[in-house]
């Protein structure tokens, strides 16, 4: 067991990874000398060589197209891509491409890669640095859309995700980066695609994943001293989703209460909330409701705090759901 | 013959100014300009010198939260921008801080992205100055858009010097790479559109070297393309304005796309998030700082032209206040409200944004004491 933060962990995976298998090769802009901009993968072109750490020429298009060549040869890459909002001149190649190719080949080829994503605001960045565009990517049939919230999982999802022979597009909370937790890479972890109960509670359920479940936690603390116990579950796969945690959630407590920053409309939430409707309706006291950014472009960084979820939104989000 | 033994040869650089400051001519690229003009050229360098160094400063002072530095690239920027006619359209990357200059923007319109409170936020049709585009090689397209609305619109050889229109479209050697770029070059080519390509070349992109993008001069793209492609020494001021004029005035009269490559070096960090160190040696750098933009012009204006003392403290006393305006300016550049992201997200607003946006003032009238 040790303590270290998600920047690190994430770093460890892809060490280990690298090291127990050959094909396993990693991808991006700026990954080698620099180690990405985030330093995640920092001292691995060192390690492993110029040849398995590769300094992409400059296209996203190119990394992800290149990463399905490399599959259907065999290999597992591992792609960087440098913030949610480059992630863009990919998408046909992952919609198009990366998703279909094990259906269209019949399943004689695999794809094995893995998408690392930058993704979420609260870092004071420019435009295109904010982003959570993990919907688009969950509505895609053929992809395994997961997202980590604290280095314990960050270290032993994405060696999940590398070991998986589906395309794994994986979401890395940025403003999570530097926060330290434990590790023990020696346990035995979580199937990938399970949610977790990170906190037990009775009056309402919250549902969030990768940077909003810190956020989650705080609001279920605020509310603890109000005399509210909130059940919070950190989602963790957003394809698929663990609906039966979820379910099972709402089954005690009736009311459910869905954070994401990314914009509410056909957000992670809907899905959710459309889910849990049709299987727990009877045990639902009040409406599910949603808290997430809004319908917009998300905003100059002066102003992000206001538009993300926080503490207050969610909270007024419970009071609503506990009113019914 | 082994069809990968041909090596081409190094271009040379189309240079009219040498690093010490010699004026050279060059036979495709005669330019005739006076000492006043060469004086006034100076005077952008130094003042776009000035502010991009104000603009570090106040990133570090905390006023912005990012800033990409264009220290090295002034004769570059300079030379293009002084070469644009006032009907030409510019479509910058986010680093074009000198062309802004040279189109009338004032400085202080730029730092709103950079501090935050705003996207960009200027129109790009009040001085021609498309917005700052961060995801790259998107405005190359963009400007060959708009020269087929030129071509559209008549104001392509027509041989009225006020009316025929070009397009400056900036990129970086990195943004070369992006699938954007080269459709813009074949659509450009397809329609032989009025657009100048004009490609700094600041041998780096983040981390990566150019050599990481490609393995001939960049400049060498263009013939695979169907246009011309030439290298100008980015540093020289002259040079990149005698070929910047002769491209735009060629693209005006119909003949065409050209790519230009500016060969110059990024001298600063990438942007203040950058630690250059990690990647790059300093020998590097001191080798470029011999072939420093401003410098030269300056031994060139002191030896060649006489200019005296007096002109250089003038200027560095307009230095000093336009670097105190723009301070003062950006710390007063004030925060958008909350309510702000609900207002141009369409043309014509719909009634679901307007409810959202209603239950969020009553949200935050919730608050006691709430005034916004
Ligand atoms: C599509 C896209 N991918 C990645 C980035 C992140 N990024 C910003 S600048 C940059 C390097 C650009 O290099 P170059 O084109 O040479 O321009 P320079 O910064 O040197 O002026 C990168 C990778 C981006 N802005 N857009
Ligand atoms: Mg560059």
């Amino acid at each position: 067991m040790s303590t270290m933060s998600m920047a690190a962990a994430l770093n460890a995976a892809l060490r280990n990874r690298m090291e127990a298998d050959p094909k396993v090769l990693v991808m991006g802009l700026d990954v080698g000398k620099l180690g990405g901009v985030f330093r995640i993968t920092d001292g691995l072109q060192k390690d492993f060589g110029e040849d398995r750490v590769i300094d992409a020429p400059l296209g996203e298009s190119g990394i992800v197209g290149s990463a399905v060549g490399l599959a259907i040869r065999g290999y597992r890459p591992v792609c960087e891509i440098q913030f949610d909002g480059f992630v863009y001149p990919a998408f046909d190649q992952i919609v198009c491409q990366l998703a279909k190719f094990h259906n269209r080949s019949l399943g004689q080829v695999k794809m094995p890669v893995t998408i690392r994503i930058p993704y979420g605001g609260g870092i004071g960045a420019v435009e295109h640095h904010s982003e959570s565009p993990e919907a688009y990517f969950a509505h895609t049939a053929g992809l395994k859309v997961v997202t980590c919230s604290n280095p314990s999982d960050a270290y032993w999802m994405l060696r999940q995700a590398i070991e998986c022979d589906d395309p794994v597009i994986f979401f890395e909370p940025k403003r999570r980066y530097w926060a330290k937790g434990d590790v023990d890479t020696d346990a035995r972890p979580a199937p990938l695609h399970k949610a977790h109960v990170v906190r037990p509670g009775r009056d309402a359920t919250l549902v969030a994943y990768g940077p909003m479940v810190a956020t989650a936690l705080d609001a279920a603390r605020a509310a603890a001293e109000d005399g509210s116990e909130l059940e919070v579950i950190d989602l963790r796969s957003l394809s698929p989703i663990d609906t039966d945690t979820v379910v099972q959630s709402v089954t005690k407590t009736g009311r459910l209460v869905v954070v994401h920053e990314a914009s509410v409309t056909l957000g992670m939430g809907a899905e959710i909330a459309a889910r849990v409707q049709e299987r727990a309706f009877y045990s639902l006291e009040a409406p599910i409701l949603r808290v997430g950014g809004f319908d917009t472009p998300y905003p100059p960084s002066r102003i992000e705090e206001e538009w993300l979820p926080d503490v207050d939104r969610i909270l007024d989000a419970v009071d609503r759901a506990l009113s019914y | 013959m082994s069809l990968h033994g041909h090596v081409p040869p190094e271009p040379d650089l189309i240079q009219l100014l040498t690093p010490e400051g010699i004026r050279v001519e060059h036979p495709d690229f005669p330019l005739s300009i006076t000492d006043d003009e060469i004086t006034s050229l100076y005077r952008d360098l130094v003042l776009v010198r000035r502010f991009d160094a104000e603009a570090t400063a106040l990133q570090r002072q905390g006023e912005l939260g990012l800033w990409a530095s264009c220290l090295g690239q002034e004769a570059a920027q300079v030379g293009a921008g002084r070469a644009l006619r006032s009907q030409d359209m510019s479509f910058p990357t986010y680093r074009e801080h000198g062309v802004a200059w040279c189109q009338d923007v004032d400085p202080v319109t730029l730092l709103g992205m950079f501090r935050g409170v705003s996207l960009g936020g200027w129109n790009p049709n009040e001085n021609n100055f498309n917005l700052y585009t961060i995801v790259l090689g998107a405005q190359t397209l963009h400007a060959v858009g708009y020269a087929m609305g030129v071509v559209r619109d008549g104001a392509v050889g027509s041989g009225e010097k006020d009316r025929d229109t070009a397009v400056l479209a900036f990129f970086g050697d990195g943004a070369s790479s992006q699938g954007d770029v080269n459709e813009a070059f074949i659509w450009a080519a397809a329609a032989n559109l009025p657009v100048v390509f004009y490609c700094q070349n600041n041998q780096w992109a983040i981390s990566e070297a150019v050599e990481r993008q490609s393995r001939v001069p960049l400049f060498q793209r263009a013939s695979g393309f169907g246009f011309p492609g030439v290298r100008v020494d980015g540093n020289d001021v002259l040079a990149c304005l005698a070929v910047s004029r002769q491209a735009l005035d060629e693209a005006r009269s119909g003949q065409g796309p050209t790519l230009i490559e500016a060969y110059t070096y990024r001298m600063g960090a990438h942007t203040t998030s950058d630690d250059p160190t990690r990647y790059r040696l300093t020998d590097e750098l001191e080798t470029w700082r011999l072939r420093d933009p401003i410098e030269r012009v300056r031994a060139y204006l002191v030896r060649e032209a006489g200019v005296g003392q007096d002109f250089f403290d003038a200027l560095d006393a307009e230095s000093e206040a336009l670097a105190e305006r723009i301070r003062e300016a950006c710390r007063t550049l004030t925060d958008p409200g909350p309510l702000s992201p609900f207002d141009h997200v369409y043309a014509e607003q719909t009634d679901e944004l307007a409810a959202q946006r209603a239950g969020y003032v009553d949200y935050l009238n919730s608050f006691e004491g709430a005034g916004h």
